[in-house]
């Protein structure tokens, strides 16, 4: 294995590669924080008994509902962005447009469904 | 010619080894997903969740087919939302989740742990993370 950084994490942190890195940042903080979440949620249903009764709580808290949201909305239209620039390769020249149209769908979207679990958490 | 290599065709970069092989698998699992979501949301329209479902529910059944995601509902009759069609529907969803999820857990693991023993590590545990996955996603589905 010849990959070697050297580069700090705070200096990679740190890195200004606007827009398409932080797509790249969200889209992984996304992915972990389903995996987080799926892995959780399918032990809790698989052992269920109190532990399950108590996961299933959190998950119908609707901060926890606003995260993963965020989560599943941003890693689900931000990969099908890298779907279809990898499949037609020809449309990478383009790829910082594709990313202002994917905010473009992803701000509206993310917007109703805050508003949807706000507004039932308050009492809908 | 190695930095034109992101834009060449699928053809012409050639899928060869298995790292090549996954990076495809993850782009067609990704459409997978969304195909198979979309099945399951036109899938409660049509056995009448318009009527019986707010749009949340149908949205937690379509993420996952499974019967316990729509019992809290006022669906009447839960015999057409649990039957071995659903249930494949489930799984194929499932095994296709896991698959995508756990091999994204390896390129994420890669790009912080560069040892040879280390990497090693890292898809042992990959494999033993979604063959118990897929085999506990596949007991809740079957059973419930």
């Amino acid at each position: 294995m010849g990959l070697k950084r050297n580069v700090s994490l705070s200096t990679g942190l740190r890195y200004k590669g606007q827009g398409p890195m932080l797509t790249f940042i969200l889209h992984r903080i996304g992915g972990l924080g389903m995996a987080l979440f799926i892995t959780i949620h399918i032990l809790a249903s698989f052992l269920g008994g109190k532990g399950g009764a108590f996961v299933n709580s959190i998950y119908e808290n609707w901060v926890f509902q606003i995260v993963i949201f965020f989560c599943v909305l941003f890693h689900a239209i931000n990969g099908l962005r890298i779907t279809i620039l990898d499949l037609f390769p020809k449309l990478i020249d383009h790829h910082r447009e594709a990313i202002w149209i994917e905010w473009a769908v992803f701000i509206p979207v993310y917007s109703i469904c805050v508003f949807v679990i706000v507004n039932t958490a308050l009492g809908g | 010619m190695t930095t034109k290599s992101r834009t060449l065709s699928i053809k012409q970069r050639g899928l060869t080894n298995f790292e090549s092989i996954m990076w495809i698998f993850t782009r067609l699992s990704a459409l997978a997903m969304y195909a198979l979501i979309l099945f399951g949301m036109i899938g409660a329209l049509v056995m009448g969740a318009r009527e019986q479902m707010n749009f949340a529910d149908v949205m937690r059944w379509a993420f996952m087919p499974n019967v316990t995601h729509v019992q809290s509902t006022e669906v009447p009759d839960l015999n057409p939302w649990s039957n071995p069609f659903w249930k494949l529907t489930a799984s194929a969803l499932l095994l296709v989740a896991v698959a995508h999820g756990v091999h994204g857990l390896v390129v994420i693991a890669d790009d912080y742990i560069t040892s040879e023993g280390g990497r090693k590590f890292v898809r042992l545990l990959s494999i033993i993370m979604m063959a118990s996955m897929s085999l506990m996603g596949l007991y809740i589905i079957w059973t419930s």
